[in-house]
């Protein structure tokens, strides 16, 4: 039987950087921004960090990518390295670490810089020497497939369904546009997200989220240590990755509508947390609205609307700021952007000022439990994280 | 006796009208239209589609060689028929050639395979042959040359065809020709090559052929021939002592002049109409010319459920843009997308997977009995079972010739494309398993999920020397 974190690990600092083309900022400058601001804000040194991990995909390849911008020398740092769950992972095995009582108070940081390839999209390098069943596919492309496949499934029009993903991206930036640390912080109007160029269609470019730059970090220690920190410090109820085997493309079972590890990882998020009623306990959510057809099916898999009438929530204005359940209350990928080693723990950022009242304008009232995903891959074959914080009462 | 046991074709589905062409030069008229390639196929494809096409009722495994002729081969080191032998599952005990550089290498390509099964040496060869010539922009090579291919079975049983004789000339007459290192056919003047080439040597070695065996023109219901052109190829005809009506269609008003390819495919369109006792000539011209005459057997009956030319001309989409041909063939100078640079491809990986990847082999689970494909970036080819999980208890299992439906698409804008959006697919297989593929041969406006689509062998791109091909998926349209 695995055994739970609920509560045995808490969060006392936090810090993320402005999202953005941050054409100012090298990888070092990004990490030092989140980490001192997280330092900062739980009151801390840097000499006070006993072991860190860093997550990033493509900003560097081992720990030292953290060491040397931020002089934390000789301890030990393990770089982490998970697709788009890359930051959560990076927080989870720190969790794991100061559960398994082996340190007191360690930091996770994850951070990506984006802009300096020159050009648009996830430039990175091509894994792998060029294969002969590379086909020519962008992540755009595969997640469009989900659309086409839901529209077609649920009988939703090319409008109905092009509509309700629109209106997920509305929501989005209206809330980005309250949050002064995102990339994007205009609202845009539901006309302009519906008329917006194809980017691989059915999904325009106010269906896909922003690439940018930037870096979030989080100190985490004891609930016993935290408690003589601060009073406002939170704790980890779950934390689960869920590695997908690949076969969406291969595997007929698979049917292009949901993402069977979301499913997965929550039903175990969940368990861990004790939650039996996601809808009504979890008070708000930062999901992976890499696309907005994403949010859309993830509302479903993470058991928030029902299978296939996730339609109605979205137009009903359930996931919004003042909704029953707000969803990306940050602006999410959306208006951040998705420099991807540093996402996850962007998402757990907002959870964090949320919890303990500081999110300002964005302020969701009397909030007790927020979960946030990632999605690392593409819906026929992904690694997902869901995970869950609250108050410690919670 | 050695003789043609089955025949197949392959016409590309975009046809470019001759007056697009004009149009875009400032020029008047433009006759009929050209078969245009599509930027994803070249010989080696299109040698695999019209394999395919004749190879309907038969075991690739049982075919002895595959002799692929063409001009415009990708590869000038690399055996290019034994590229489109893997495709179609020929075994690896064969013995391929590629035969080459001369507008006439199909009908020696099908001598050599008569006399192969004549001598007994070779039970059972492909003969297979495609071009897509490229004539410089504006000139009058662009409009005439079309693109596609032809396959013919030689054998001994079951001989549908039987040869009754030919009759070569190999003359260094030079009226079209291209370097080693050059992209576009040069001609001489036009006259000289009338007078002392095409309008005298297929003559002659179509007189010799019909002296050796007794024969006049009146002894042919059809007469198959080369052509440069509709005009020219009316006139060689007459020369020979033809009657109109004896004149098989040469094509060139509706497919164009496809090089090396053109006598076998006008050779196919008058298979697809023969009957038991027909007489067929066959006369080629490049360099010299092959003269062979051709006996139609009762077996023609059993040939009928091929695409051959007659479907593959109904098979079509008008292309009413030159500026997409010019980009198809990289032709103009393109502004670099902004993508990251592909890594080489790995001589490795591809021949560590090219028995399965290239004939598109899954494997079917001895244990659940599951049909199954491993489509990642490293390997094609499973080793646990996607449903039952045992380990290495596979059986082969080919997709290439299943059909499927489409379980997803979408059209990806963002993706490198000669021809955008990129239709990204998943198919289902009629009989079990799955894939993701690039959709090719297909208006966006038409995809649905549910639709019917079948395999072609395609090029997924050129990088660094290397021609990448694998498998497309396409609608089926009949």
């Amino acid at each position: 039987m695995p055994g739970s974190i609920k509560d045995r690990v808490a969060v006392v600092g936090m810090g993320c950087t402005k999202f953005g083309e941050r054409w100012d900022a090298s990888a070092v400058d990004l990490l030092v921004e989140s980490a001192y601001e997280a330092f900062e804000d739980a009151g801390i040194e840097p000499e006070d960090i006993q072991a860190a991990w860093l997550g990033t995909t493509s900003s560097g390849s081992t720990g030292m990518t953290l060491s040397e911008p931020l002089r934390l020398n000789y301890i030990p740092i393990t770089r982490v390295e998970n697709a788009c769950a890359t930051g959560s992972d990076a927080f989870r095995n720190a969790c794991y670490a100061v559960a398994a009582g082996i340190y007191e108070i360690v930091l996770a940081i994850g951070v990506e810089k984006l802009k300096d390839t020159g050009m648009s999209g996830l430039g990175g390098a091509q894994p792998n020497p060029s294969h002969v069943l590379t086909p020519e596919g962008t992540a755009p492309g595969r997640f469009a497939m989900l659309a086409t496949t839901y529209f077609d499934r649920y009988g939703l029009s090319f409008e109905e369904g092009k509509h309700m993903i629109g209106r997920v991206s509305w929501k989005s930036h209206k809330n980005g546009a309250l949050n002064s640390k995102a990339h994007f912080q205009r609202e845009v109007p539901m006309e302009t997200i519906l008329n917006a160029p194809m980017i691989a269609w059915p999904l325009g470019l106010y269906d896909c989220c922003g690439v940018s730059d930037g870096s979030a970090a989080a100190i985490i220690t004891t609930p016993e240590i935290a408690k003589g920190m601060r009073k406002d410090y939170i704790t980890v109820k779950a934390l689960q990755i869920c590695a997908h085997p690949n076969d969406g493309n291969y595997n007929s079972d698979y049917d292009w509508t949901h993402v069977e590890s979301t499913v997965r990882a929550a039903e175990a998020a969940y368990k861990e947390a004790g939650i039996t009623n996601p809808r009504e306990e979890i008070s708000m959510a930062e999901v992976h609205d890499c696309f907005s057809i994403t949010e859309a099916v993830t509302m479903e898999d993470l058991g928030f609307s029902e299978r296939g009438k996730v339609l109605r929530d979205i137009e009903d204005g359930v996931f919004d700021l003042d909704g029953k359940l707000p969803v990306q209350p940050d602006g999410g990928l959306k208006c951040f952007g998705h420099p991807i080693g540093a996402s996850g723990i962007r998402m757990i950022y907002e959870m964090y000022k949320q919890l303990q009242g500081k999110a300002g304008p964005r302020q969701i009232k009397n909030p007790k439990l927020g979960l946030t995903h990632n999605l690392g891959g593409s819906p026929d074959g992904c690694m997902i994280y869901v995970g869950i914080v609250g108050l410690p009462e919670a | 006796m050695a003789g043609i046991v089955s025949y197949g074709a392959y016409i590309p589905y975009y046809r470019l009208p001759r007056s697009v062409i004009s149009k875009a030069w400032g020029r008047p008229g433009g006759r009929g239209e050209r078969a245009v390639a599509r930027y994803d196929e070249d010989p080696v494809s299109m040698s695999v589609a019209a394999g395919m096409d004749c190879l309907r009722e038969s075991d690739p495994k049982s075919i002895d060689a595959l002799f692929m002729a063409t001009t415009t081969a990708p590869y000038k080191e690399r055996l290019n028929a034994t590229i489109v032998a893997t495709a179609l599952d020929l075994r690896r005990e064969v013995r391929n050639a590629d035969f080459a550089n001369c507008l006439k290498a199909s009908t020696t390509a099908l001598l050599s395979a008569v006399d192969a099964v004549d001598a007994g040496s070779l039970k059972s060869v492909l003969v297979t042959s495609a071009d897509m010539r490229l004539g410089a922009a504006s000139g009058e090579n662009e409009q005439a040359f079309g693109d596609g291919a032809a396959a013919l079975l030689l054998g001994n049983e079951k001989v549908a065809v039987e040869i009754e004789g030919s009759y070569t000339l190999c003359d260094d007459l030079v009226d079209s020709w291209r370097a080693h290192d050059e992209t576009f056919v040069r001609n001489w003047e036009e006259r000289f090559g009338l007078d002392e080439g095409y309008r005298r040597i297929p003559v002659e070695a179509a007189n010799e052929v019909m002296k050796k065996l007794d024969l006049s023109p009146k002894d042919f219901a059809k007469a198959c021939f080369y052509g440069p052109n509709t005009r020219r190829h009316s006139e060689l005809g007459r020369g020979i002592g033809l009657e109109p009506e004896q004149i098989q269609d040469p094509l060139l008003d509706i497919v164009g002049n496809t090089g090396a390819a053109l006598p076998l495919m006008i050779l196919v369109a008058a298979l697809e109409e023969a009957k038991a006792g027909d007489r067929i000539l066959l006369v080629s011209w490049g360099n010299g010319s092959d003269a062979i005459v051709f006996r139609v057997t009762d077996q023609i009956k059993s040939i009928r459920n091929r695409r051959g030319i007659k479907r593959h001309l109904e098979i079509r989409r008008e292309l009413d843009n030159y500026e997409k041909y010019l980009r198809w063939r990289g032709l103009v100078p393109l502004e670099a997308a902004a993508r990251p640079a592909k890594n080489p491809t790995s001589m490795a990986s591809l021949w560590r997977e090219h028995s399965s990847a290239m004939p598109l082999y899954g494997v079917k689970c001895k244990k659940c009995g599951t049909p199954q494909m491993y489509l990642s970036f490293s390997s094609t080819r499973p080793r646990v079972c996607l449903k039952c999980h045992v380990r290495d208890e596979f059986e082969p299992y080919r997709f290439a010739d299943k059909k499927g439906k489409v379980a997803s698409f979408s059209h990806d804008y963002l993706a490198l494309s000669q021809d955008p959006p990129n239709t990204l697919t998943v198919v289902d297989f009629e009989g079990g398993g799955r894939g993701s593929f690039e959709m090719t041969d297909r208006d966006p406006e038409e995809c649905q999920v549910g639709m019917d689509v079948e395999m072609t062998f395609r090029k997924i791109f050129f990088d660094k020397g290397v021609h990448n091909y694998f498998w497309k998926c396409k609608p089926l349209r009949d």
